[in-house]
Protein backbone atom coordinates (compact mmCIF):
# COMPACT_ATOMS: atom_id res chain seq x y z
CA UNK A 1 0.00 0.00 0.00
CA UNK A 2 1.51 3.39 -1.18
CA UNK A 3 1.61 5.82 1.72
CA UNK A 4 0.77 9.53 0.85
CA UNK A 5 2.83 12.92 2.33
CA UNK A 6 -0.57 13.51 4.80
CA UNK A 7 -0.69 10.02 6.53
CA UNK A 8 3.07 10.31 6.53
CA UNK A 9 2.69 13.64 8.56
CA UNK A 10 0.03 12.84 10.58
CA UNK A 11 2.33 10.04 11.75
CA UNK A 12 5.26 12.56 12.49
CA UNK A 13 2.34 14.83 14.31
CA UNK A 14 1.48 11.86 16.97
CA UNK A 15 5.34 11.10 16.93
CA UNK A 16 5.06 8.04 15.28
CA UNK A 17 6.81 7.84 12.47
CA UNK A 18 9.81 5.57 11.83
CA UNK A 19 12.45 8.28 10.30
CA UNK A 20 16.18 6.70 9.11
CA UNK A 21 19.11 8.20 7.69
CA UNK A 22 20.02 7.18 3.86
CA UNK A 23 22.86 5.40 5.62
CA UNK A 24 21.02 3.37 7.85
CA UNK A 25 18.16 2.52 5.58
CA UNK A 26 21.09 0.96 3.81
CA UNK A 27 21.56 -1.95 6.57
CA UNK A 28 17.75 -2.15 6.88
CA UNK A 29 16.90 -3.47 3.39
CA UNK A 30 19.35 -5.57 3.27
CA UNK A 31 18.06 -7.36 6.34
CA UNK A 32 14.60 -7.16 5.47
CA UNK A 33 13.66 -5.91 1.84
CA UNK A 34 12.23 -3.32 0.10
CA UNK A 35 9.16 -4.56 0.54
CA UNK A 36 8.93 -4.37 4.44
CA UNK A 37 11.19 -1.44 4.47
CA UNK A 38 8.67 0.48 2.30
CA UNK A 39 5.97 -0.48 4.92
CA UNK A 40 7.54 0.02 8.08
CA UNK A 41 9.95 3.22 7.47
CA UNK A 42 8.03 6.64 6.58
CA UNK A 43 10.76 8.98 6.05
CA UNK A 44 15.14 8.59 5.33
CA UNK A 45 17.01 11.67 5.78
CA UNK A 46 19.50 12.89 3.55
CA UNK A 47 22.19 16.10 3.80
CA UNK A 48 25.37 17.14 2.51
CA UNK A 49 27.94 19.77 3.60
CA UNK A 50 29.94 21.14 0.69
CA UNK A 51 31.53 24.14 -0.79
CA UNK A 52 28.47 25.98 -2.57
CA UNK A 53 29.43 28.57 -5.00
CA UNK A 54 25.87 29.63 -6.06
CA UNK A 55 24.90 30.87 -2.74
CA UNK A 56 24.37 34.57 -1.23
CA UNK A 57 22.18 36.38 0.57
CA UNK A 58 19.38 39.18 -0.01
CA UNK A 59 19.65 41.91 2.90
CA UNK A 60 17.56 44.57 3.41
CA UNK A 61 18.94 47.46 5.73
CA UNK A 62 16.10 49.79 6.54
CA UNK A 63 16.13 53.51 5.35
CA UNK A 64 18.55 55.93 7.00
CA UNK A 65 17.26 59.54 7.54
CA UNK A 66 17.59 61.58 5.48
CA UNK A 67 17.34 58.39 2.95
CA UNK A 68 19.77 56.99 0.04
CA UNK A 69 18.59 54.81 -2.45
CA UNK A 70 21.72 52.89 -2.36
CA UNK A 71 23.40 52.32 -5.94
CA UNK A 72 26.56 51.05 -5.31
CA UNK A 73 26.94 49.36 -1.87
CA UNK A 74 29.86 47.43 -0.04
CA UNK A 75 29.61 45.37 3.07
CA UNK A 76 33.24 45.05 4.51
CA UNK A 77 34.66 46.28 1.52
CA UNK A 78 32.99 43.45 -0.08
CA UNK A 79 30.59 44.76 -3.01
CA UNK A 80 27.07 43.64 -2.98
CA UNK A 81 24.64 44.16 -5.77
CA UNK A 82 21.91 47.01 -5.39
CA UNK A 83 20.32 47.43 -8.85
CA UNK A 84 17.50 46.69 -7.16
CA UNK A 85 15.20 48.76 -4.66
CA UNK A 86 16.65 51.45 -2.74
CA UNK A 87 17.92 49.52 0.56
CA UNK A 88 17.92 46.15 -0.99
CA UNK A 89 21.21 44.00 -1.97
CA UNK A 90 22.32 40.82 -2.49
CA UNK A 91 25.92 39.82 -1.22
CA UNK A 92 27.33 36.78 -3.78
CA UNK A 93 28.78 34.09 -1.69
CA UNK A 94 32.16 34.70 -3.62
CA UNK A 95 32.54 38.29 -3.89
CA UNK A 96 36.29 39.32 -3.44
CA UNK A 97 37.19 42.17 -1.09
CA UNK A 98 38.15 44.90 -2.75
CA UNK A 99 40.96 45.44 0.14
CA UNK A 100 41.67 42.31 1.29
CA UNK A 101 41.05 40.56 -1.81
CA UNK A 102 40.90 36.62 -1.85
CA UNK A 103 41.29 36.09 1.48
CA UNK A 104 38.15 37.56 2.38
CA UNK A 105 34.70 37.61 0.89
CA UNK A 106 30.87 37.18 0.65
CA UNK A 107 30.87 34.67 2.01
CA UNK A 108 32.86 35.75 5.07
CA UNK A 109 30.38 38.38 5.40
CA UNK A 110 27.69 35.93 5.59
CA UNK A 111 29.29 34.16 8.10
CA UNK A 112 30.16 37.32 9.92
CA UNK A 113 26.41 38.37 10.08
CA UNK A 114 25.35 34.72 11.64
CA UNK A 115 28.16 34.85 14.27
CA UNK A 116 26.67 38.54 15.22
CA UNK A 117 29.49 40.34 14.59
CA UNK A 118 29.10 44.01 13.21
CA UNK A 119 29.65 44.17 9.85
CA UNK A 120 30.81 48.07 7.84
CA UNK A 121 28.18 49.09 5.45
CA UNK A 122 29.18 51.51 2.36
CA UNK A 123 26.61 52.88 0.01
CA UNK A 124 26.75 55.49 -2.64
CA UNK A 125 24.51 56.87 -5.08
CA UNK A 126 23.49 59.58 -7.02
CA UNK A 127 20.72 61.01 -5.37
CA UNK A 128 16.95 61.58 -6.03
CA UNK A 129 14.10 64.25 -4.85
CA UNK A 130 12.87 61.31 -2.73
CA UNK A 131 16.50 60.21 -1.38
CA UNK A 132 18.83 62.84 -1.65
CA UNK A 133 21.50 60.98 1.00
CA UNK A 134 24.33 60.27 -1.41
CA UNK A 135 26.85 58.89 0.57
CA UNK A 136 26.06 56.25 3.76
CA UNK A 137 28.95 54.76 5.98
CA UNK A 138 28.24 52.98 9.17
CA UNK A 139 27.56 49.73 11.07
CA UNK A 140 25.04 47.05 10.98
CA UNK A 141 24.26 43.47 12.38
CA UNK A 142 21.57 40.55 11.41
CA UNK A 143 19.45 41.79 14.26
CA UNK A 144 19.56 45.74 12.70
CA UNK A 145 18.50 44.62 9.58
CA UNK A 146 15.13 43.72 8.14
CA UNK A 147 15.20 40.29 5.79
CA UNK A 148 18.33 38.62 5.27
CA UNK A 149 16.80 35.52 3.04
CA UNK A 150 19.67 32.99 2.26
CA UNK A 151 19.02 32.61 -1.54
CA UNK A 152 21.01 30.20 -2.91
CA UNK A 153 20.93 29.56 -7.28
CA UNK A 154 22.85 26.68 -7.62
CA UNK A 155 23.09 24.06 -4.34
CA UNK A 156 23.22 19.76 -3.63
CA UNK A 157 24.70 19.24 -6.46
CA UNK A 158 23.38 15.26 -7.85
CA UNK A 159 26.76 14.10 -8.38
CA UNK A 160 29.86 15.76 -9.03
CA UNK A 161 33.15 14.85 -10.91
CA UNK A 162 35.99 13.22 -9.93
CA UNK A 163 38.90 16.02 -10.49
CA UNK A 164 42.61 14.69 -11.15
CA UNK A 165 45.67 16.27 -13.03
CA UNK A 166 47.46 15.13 -16.00
CA UNK A 167 49.87 17.78 -16.82
CA UNK A 168 53.02 18.51 -14.47
CA UNK A 169 52.20 21.30 -12.77
CA UNK A 170 50.67 22.08 -9.87
CA UNK A 171 47.06 23.52 -10.40
CA UNK A 172 44.45 25.32 -7.83
CA UNK A 173 40.98 24.56 -8.52
CA UNK A 174 37.60 25.04 -7.02
CA UNK A 175 38.22 21.41 -6.55
CA UNK A 176 41.20 21.79 -4.06
CA UNK A 177 44.95 21.57 -4.62
CA UNK A 178 45.54 18.96 -7.46
CA UNK A 179 48.86 17.90 -7.60
CA UNK A 180 50.59 17.19 -11.12
CA UNK A 181 51.14 14.26 -12.79
CA UNK A 182 47.95 12.52 -11.30
CA UNK A 183 49.34 13.32 -8.02
CA UNK A 184 45.99 13.18 -6.04
CA UNK A 185 41.94 12.83 -7.03
CA UNK A 186 39.77 14.96 -5.17
CA UNK A 187 35.75 14.28 -5.16
CA UNK A 188 33.04 16.21 -3.14
CA UNK A 189 29.36 14.46 -3.07
CA UNK A 190 28.11 12.66 0.62
CA UNK A 191 27.35 10.00 -2.06
CA UNK A 192 25.16 7.43 -0.68
CA UNK A 193 23.61 10.14 1.80
CA UNK A 194 23.18 13.07 -0.98
CA UNK A 195 19.78 14.21 -0.97
CA UNK A 196 19.53 14.13 -5.02
CA UNK A 197 21.23 10.59 -5.06
CA UNK A 198 18.14 8.73 -2.94
CA UNK A 199 15.74 10.44 -5.22
CA UNK A 200 16.89 10.64 -8.82
CA UNK A 201 14.07 11.43 -10.72
CA UNK A 202 13.17 13.81 -8.43
CA UNK A 203 9.76 12.00 -7.10
CA UNK A 204 9.62 13.47 -3.75
CA UNK A 205 12.08 16.57 -3.88
CA UNK A 206 10.65 19.70 -5.96
CA UNK A 207 9.64 22.85 -5.79
CA UNK A 208 8.25 23.55 -2.35
CA UNK A 209 9.93 20.58 -0.42
CA UNK A 210 10.77 21.76 3.20
CA UNK A 211 14.42 20.96 3.76
CA UNK A 212 17.24 21.85 6.62
CA UNK A 213 19.14 24.63 5.41
CA UNK A 214 22.24 25.98 7.74
CA UNK A 215 20.41 24.67 10.48
CA UNK A 216 17.32 26.13 9.58
CA UNK A 217 13.87 25.00 8.00
CA UNK A 218 13.99 26.25 4.57
CA UNK A 219 12.92 25.02 0.99
CA UNK A 220 13.39 24.26 -2.79
CA UNK A 221 12.34 27.14 -4.43
CA UNK A 222 13.33 26.15 -7.47
CA UNK A 223 15.36 23.72 -10.08
CA UNK A 224 18.59 25.17 -9.34
CA UNK A 225 20.88 26.78 -12.12
CA UNK A 226 22.42 24.54 -14.61
CA UNK A 227 20.14 21.44 -13.58
CA UNK A 228 20.82 19.03 -16.36
CA UNK A 229 18.54 16.30 -15.96
CA UNK A 230 19.51 14.51 -19.16
CA UNK A 231 22.99 13.91 -18.07
CA UNK A 232 23.59 10.15 -18.95
CA UNK A 233 22.48 8.00 -15.69
CA UNK A 234 23.27 4.26 -14.75
CA UNK A 235 20.51 2.29 -16.58
CA UNK A 236 20.11 0.41 -13.34
CA UNK A 237 20.29 2.46 -10.25
CA UNK A 238 19.21 5.96 -12.44
CA UNK A 239 21.50 7.40 -10.76
CA UNK A 240 23.92 10.47 -13.28
CA UNK A 241 27.51 9.11 -13.73
CA UNK A 242 28.33 12.96 -13.57
CA UNK A 243 27.11 16.24 -12.22
CA UNK A 244 23.32 16.30 -13.09
CA UNK A 245 20.16 17.58 -11.44
CA UNK A 246 20.20 20.93 -9.03
CA UNK A 247 18.19 23.01 -6.54
CA UNK A 248 17.89 26.02 -5.85
CA UNK A 249 17.58 26.98 -1.96
CA UNK A 250 15.96 29.72 -0.08
CA UNK A 251 15.28 30.81 3.96
CA UNK A 252 16.05 32.45 6.48
CA UNK A 253 19.72 33.20 7.31
CA UNK A 254 18.63 34.96 10.69
CA UNK A 255 17.68 31.41 12.14
CA UNK A 256 20.70 29.42 10.46
CA UNK A 257 23.86 28.76 12.59
CA UNK A 258 27.73 29.00 11.76
CA UNK A 259 28.06 24.95 12.55
CA UNK A 260 26.40 24.34 9.06
CA UNK A 261 27.18 28.14 6.94
CA UNK A 262 30.85 28.11 6.79
CA UNK A 263 33.28 30.22 4.59
CA UNK A 264 35.67 28.71 2.63
CA UNK A 265 38.79 29.91 0.70
CA UNK A 266 39.76 27.78 -2.52
CA UNK A 267 43.47 28.84 -2.65
CA UNK A 268 44.34 30.82 -5.69
CA UNK A 269 40.98 30.11 -6.94
CA UNK A 270 38.57 32.44 -4.69
CA UNK A 271 35.95 32.39 -1.97
CA UNK A 272 33.16 30.16 -1.53
CA UNK A 273 30.17 29.21 0.95
CA UNK A 274 29.98 25.80 2.35
CA UNK A 275 26.40 25.03 2.74
CA UNK A 276 24.62 22.49 5.26
CA UNK A 277 21.66 20.81 3.28
CA UNK A 278 19.38 18.16 4.84
CA UNK A 279 16.46 16.87 2.49
CA UNK A 280 13.46 14.42 3.56
CA UNK A 281 12.37 11.55 1.34
CA UNK A 282 9.19 9.98 2.06
CA UNK A 283 9.43 6.38 1.16
CA UNK A 284 6.21 6.62 -0.22
CA UNK A 285 6.36 3.02 -2.07
CA UNK A 286 8.65 0.22 -2.72
CA UNK A 287 10.26 2.10 -5.59
CA UNK A 288 11.69 5.12 -3.16
CA UNK A 289 12.15 2.38 -0.24
CA UNK A 290 14.37 1.01 -3.68
CA UNK A 291 15.99 4.53 -4.31
CA UNK A 292 16.77 5.14 -1.14
CA UNK A 293 18.84 1.50 -0.22
CA UNK A 294 21.81 2.54 -2.97
CA UNK A 295 25.12 2.49 -1.27
CA UNK A 296 28.49 3.65 -2.69
CA UNK A 297 29.34 0.98 -4.51
CA UNK A 298 26.42 1.26 -6.57
CA UNK A 299 27.32 5.50 -7.06
CA UNK A 300 29.85 6.37 -9.89
CA UNK A 301 31.19 9.21 -10.96
CA UNK A 302 33.63 10.27 -13.92
CA UNK A 303 37.13 11.24 -13.40
CA UNK A 304 37.68 13.96 -15.26
CA UNK A 305 41.44 16.14 -16.20
CA UNK A 306 41.41 19.52 -14.96
CA UNK A 307 44.62 20.15 -16.26
CA UNK A 308 42.96 21.07 -19.56
CA UNK A 309 41.06 24.35 -19.05
CA UNK A 310 38.28 23.89 -21.49
CA UNK A 311 34.75 23.56 -21.74
CA UNK A 312 35.10 19.78 -22.75
CA UNK A 313 37.29 17.85 -20.60
CA UNK A 314 39.40 14.81 -21.15
CA UNK A 315 38.04 12.21 -18.72
CA UNK A 316 39.62 8.64 -17.39
CA UNK A 317 36.41 6.62 -17.04
CA UNK A 318 34.25 5.83 -13.88
CA UNK A 319 35.14 5.43 -10.18
CA UNK A 320 32.49 4.27 -7.54
CA UNK A 321 32.69 6.17 -4.14
CA UNK A 322 32.95 2.93 -2.30
CA UNK A 323 36.47 2.86 -4.40
CA UNK A 324 36.90 6.77 -4.03
CA UNK A 325 36.13 6.55 -0.09
CA UNK A 326 38.84 3.38 -0.01
CA UNK A 327 41.63 6.98 -0.54
CA UNK A 328 43.11 5.34 -3.32
CA UNK A 329 41.90 4.90 -7.27
CA UNK A 330 43.28 3.59 -10.46
CA UNK A 331 44.03 6.09 -13.09
CA UNK A 332 45.98 5.09 -16.32
CA UNK A 333 47.03 1.97 -14.20
CA UNK A 334 49.01 4.62 -11.74
CA UNK A 335 47.72 4.18 -7.72
CA UNK A 336 46.32 7.58 -7.14
CA UNK A 337 45.47 9.11 -3.02
CA UNK A 338 41.59 10.53 -2.77
CA UNK A 339 40.82 13.28 -0.94
CA UNK A 340 37.20 14.51 -0.22
CA UNK A 341 36.10 18.19 -0.81
CA UNK A 342 32.62 17.53 1.19
CA UNK A 343 32.33 16.71 4.64
CA UNK A 344 30.71 13.37 4.66
CA UNK A 345 31.21 13.97 9.19
CA UNK A 346 29.07 17.25 8.96
CA UNK A 347 26.36 15.50 6.52
CA UNK A 348 25.82 12.70 8.91
CA UNK A 349 25.43 15.34 11.88
CA UNK A 350 22.78 17.17 9.78
CA UNK A 351 20.96 13.89 8.89
CA UNK A 352 20.48 13.10 12.66
CA UNK A 353 18.90 16.33 13.68
CA UNK A 354 16.52 16.28 10.74
CA UNK A 355 15.75 12.93 11.75
CA UNK A 356 15.34 13.84 15.07
CA UNK A 357 13.08 16.98 14.53
CA UNK A 358 11.19 14.90 12.22
CA UNK A 359 10.87 12.31 14.91
CA UNK A 360 9.99 14.95 17.55
CA UNK A 361 7.07 16.44 15.23
CA UNK A 362 9.06 19.46 14.84
CA UNK A 363 9.26 19.67 11.01
CA UNK A 364 6.44 18.24 8.61
CA UNK A 365 7.18 17.03 5.10
CA UNK A 366 5.44 19.15 2.47
CA UNK A 367 4.76 18.00 -0.81
CA UNK A 368 5.95 19.89 -3.62
CA UNK A 369 3.78 21.99 -5.31
CA UNK A 370 5.72 21.50 -8.98
CA UNK A 371 8.06 18.63 -10.27
CA UNK A 372 11.40 19.88 -11.08
CA UNK A 373 12.09 19.17 -14.95
CA UNK A 374 12.77 16.15 -16.21
CA UNK A 375 14.01 17.14 -19.50
CA UNK A 376 16.06 20.56 -19.44
CA UNK A 377 19.07 20.87 -21.33
CA UNK A 378 22.01 21.86 -19.59
CA UNK A 379 22.95 25.09 -22.75
CA UNK A 380 26.54 25.87 -23.73
CA UNK A 381 27.08 29.86 -24.13
CA UNK A 382 28.51 29.91 -27.61
CA UNK A 383 30.74 32.97 -29.16
CA UNK A 384 28.64 34.74 -31.85
CA UNK A 385 29.62 37.15 -34.44
CA UNK B 1 79.27 27.54 10.49
CA UNK B 2 75.72 28.09 10.02
CA UNK B 3 72.59 25.84 10.31
CA UNK B 4 69.68 25.46 7.80
CA UNK B 5 66.72 23.72 8.32
CA UNK B 6 64.39 22.87 5.09
CA UNK B 7 62.14 20.79 3.66
CA UNK B 8 62.35 19.67 0.20
CA UNK B 9 60.22 18.10 -2.34
CA UNK B 10 61.38 16.13 -5.37
CA UNK B 11 59.21 15.69 -8.60
CA UNK B 12 59.29 12.16 -9.84
CA UNK B 13 61.86 12.55 -12.56
CA UNK B 14 64.34 13.67 -9.60
CA UNK B 15 63.76 10.80 -6.96
CA UNK B 16 66.60 8.73 -8.65
CA UNK B 17 68.76 11.45 -9.00
CA UNK B 18 72.17 11.70 -5.95
CA UNK B 19 70.89 14.87 -5.61
CA UNK B 20 71.75 14.95 -1.22
CA UNK B 21 75.70 13.58 -2.91
CA UNK B 22 76.03 16.45 -4.64
CA UNK B 23 75.07 18.73 -1.71
CA UNK B 24 77.87 16.72 0.29
CA UNK B 25 80.35 16.87 -2.28
CA UNK B 26 79.84 20.14 -4.22
CA UNK B 27 79.19 22.60 -1.40
CA UNK B 28 80.92 20.43 1.38
CA UNK B 29 77.76 20.35 3.83
CA UNK B 30 77.57 18.23 6.57
CA UNK B 31 73.78 17.41 6.43
CA UNK B 32 71.15 15.51 8.92
CA UNK B 33 68.18 13.99 7.30
CA UNK B 34 65.37 14.75 9.47
CA UNK B 35 62.91 12.70 8.00
CA UNK B 36 62.23 11.42 4.42
CA UNK B 37 59.92 9.79 2.17
CA UNK B 38 60.34 8.72 -1.13
CA UNK B 39 57.32 6.74 -2.77
CA UNK B 40 58.66 5.08 -6.21
CA UNK B 41 57.43 7.33 -9.20
CA UNK B 42 55.43 9.80 -7.03
CA UNK B 43 56.89 12.70 -5.33
CA UNK B 44 59.68 12.72 -2.12
CA UNK B 45 60.15 14.54 0.65
CA UNK B 46 62.82 15.35 3.21
CA UNK B 47 63.68 17.41 5.63
CA UNK B 48 66.88 18.26 6.04
CA UNK B 49 69.20 20.32 7.88
CA UNK B 50 72.25 21.44 6.63
CA UNK B 51 75.53 22.73 8.24
CA UNK B 52 78.75 24.27 6.97
CA UNK B 53 79.71 27.95 5.53
CA UNK B 54 77.41 30.19 4.26
CA UNK B 55 78.63 30.81 1.27
CA UNK B 56 78.72 26.91 0.99
CA UNK B 57 74.77 26.52 2.35
CA UNK B 58 73.82 29.42 -0.09
CA UNK B 59 75.50 27.81 -3.08
CA UNK B 60 74.14 24.37 -1.98
CA UNK B 61 70.16 25.92 -1.91
CA UNK B 62 71.02 27.37 -5.19
CA UNK B 63 72.11 24.33 -6.67
CA UNK B 64 68.51 22.53 -5.38
CA UNK B 65 66.37 25.37 -6.90
CA UNK B 66 68.02 24.65 -10.21
CA UNK B 67 67.46 21.25 -10.14
CA UNK B 68 63.67 21.99 -9.43
CA UNK B 69 63.83 20.62 -6.22
CA UNK B 70 61.22 22.59 -4.24
CA UNK B 71 62.55 23.93 -1.11
CA UNK B 72 60.32 25.28 1.54
CA UNK B 73 61.54 26.51 5.13
CA UNK B 74 60.99 23.79 7.74
CA UNK B 75 58.28 24.95 9.90
CA UNK B 76 58.13 23.97 13.58
CA UNK B 77 55.24 22.74 14.25
CA UNK B 78 51.55 22.26 12.31
CA UNK B 79 48.47 22.88 14.23
CA UNK B 80 44.95 21.92 13.18
CA UNK B 81 41.84 23.85 15.33
CA UNK B 82 39.97 20.57 16.08
CA UNK B 83 37.15 22.45 17.05
CA UNK B 84 36.77 24.92 13.96
CA UNK B 85 37.48 21.95 11.72
CA UNK B 86 34.53 20.54 9.77
CA UNK B 87 36.36 17.24 7.88
CA UNK B 88 36.07 18.16 4.88
CA UNK B 89 39.06 16.71 3.55
CA UNK B 90 40.47 19.11 1.09
CA UNK B 91 43.91 19.29 2.86
CA UNK B 92 44.56 14.99 2.36
CA UNK B 93 44.76 16.64 -1.20
CA UNK B 94 48.00 17.48 -0.68
CA UNK B 95 49.46 15.62 2.40
CA UNK B 96 51.56 13.01 0.56
CA UNK B 97 52.80 10.97 3.95
CA UNK B 98 49.26 11.02 4.55
CA UNK B 99 49.81 12.72 8.44
CA UNK B 100 46.18 14.47 7.40
CA UNK B 101 43.63 11.57 7.15
CA UNK B 102 40.30 10.79 7.57
CA UNK B 103 39.11 7.74 10.21
CA UNK B 104 37.46 5.77 8.14
CA UNK B 105 34.32 5.19 10.56
CA UNK B 106 33.17 8.05 11.91
CA UNK B 107 34.95 10.25 8.81
CA UNK B 108 36.52 12.67 11.05
CA UNK B 109 39.73 14.06 9.98
CA UNK B 110 42.71 13.06 12.22
CA UNK B 111 46.08 14.53 12.18
CA UNK B 112 49.02 11.60 13.29
CA UNK B 113 52.02 14.69 13.89
CA UNK B 114 54.33 11.61 13.83
CA UNK B 115 53.52 10.96 10.48
CA UNK B 116 53.77 14.85 9.19
CA UNK B 117 56.79 15.91 7.53
CA UNK B 118 56.09 19.90 8.56
CA UNK B 119 55.72 20.59 4.83
CA UNK B 120 53.19 23.30 5.74
CA UNK B 121 51.36 22.66 1.98
CA UNK B 122 48.30 21.90 3.99
CA UNK B 123 47.90 25.46 5.58
CA UNK B 124 46.72 27.36 2.14
CA UNK B 125 44.79 23.96 0.93
CA UNK B 126 42.84 24.21 4.08
CA UNK B 127 39.57 26.17 2.99
CA UNK B 128 38.64 27.29 6.43
CA UNK B 129 41.87 28.29 7.37
CA UNK B 130 42.20 26.05 10.76
CA UNK B 131 45.38 24.72 9.87
CA UNK B 132 48.56 27.06 11.31
CA UNK B 133 52.18 26.67 11.17
CA UNK B 134 53.99 27.92 13.56
CA UNK B 135 58.08 28.65 11.88
CA UNK B 136 61.23 28.49 13.44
Amino acid sequence: MPKTFAEINEKIKKGEAVVVTAEEVIDLVRKKGEKRVAREVDVVTTATFGPMCSSGALLNFGHSDPPIKMQKVWLNDVPAYAGVAAVDAYIGATELSETRGMEYGGAHVIEDLISGKKVRLRATSYGTDCYPRKEFDSYITLDSINQAILFNPRNAYQNYAVATNSSDETIYTYMGVLLPNFGNANYCSSSQLSPLINDPLYRTIGIGTRIFLGGAQGYVAWEGTQHNPLQKRDEKTKIPLAPAGTLCLIGDLKQMSRDFLRAAIFYRYGVTLTVGVGIPIPILDEEMAHFVSVSDEDIYSTIVDYSVPRREKPNFGRVSYKELRSGEIEIKKKRVPTAPLSSLYKAREIAQILKEWIKKGKFLLQEPIQRLPMDEKFKPLDIKR
Amino acid sequence: MAKKRIVLTFPPELVDQPIIYRLVKDYDLVLNILRAQVTPKEEGKMVLELEGSREGINKGLKYLGDTKVDVQPLAKDIKLNEQECTSCGACMAVCSPRALAMNKKSWKLEFDRDRCLLCGLCVSACPLGVIQVEFD
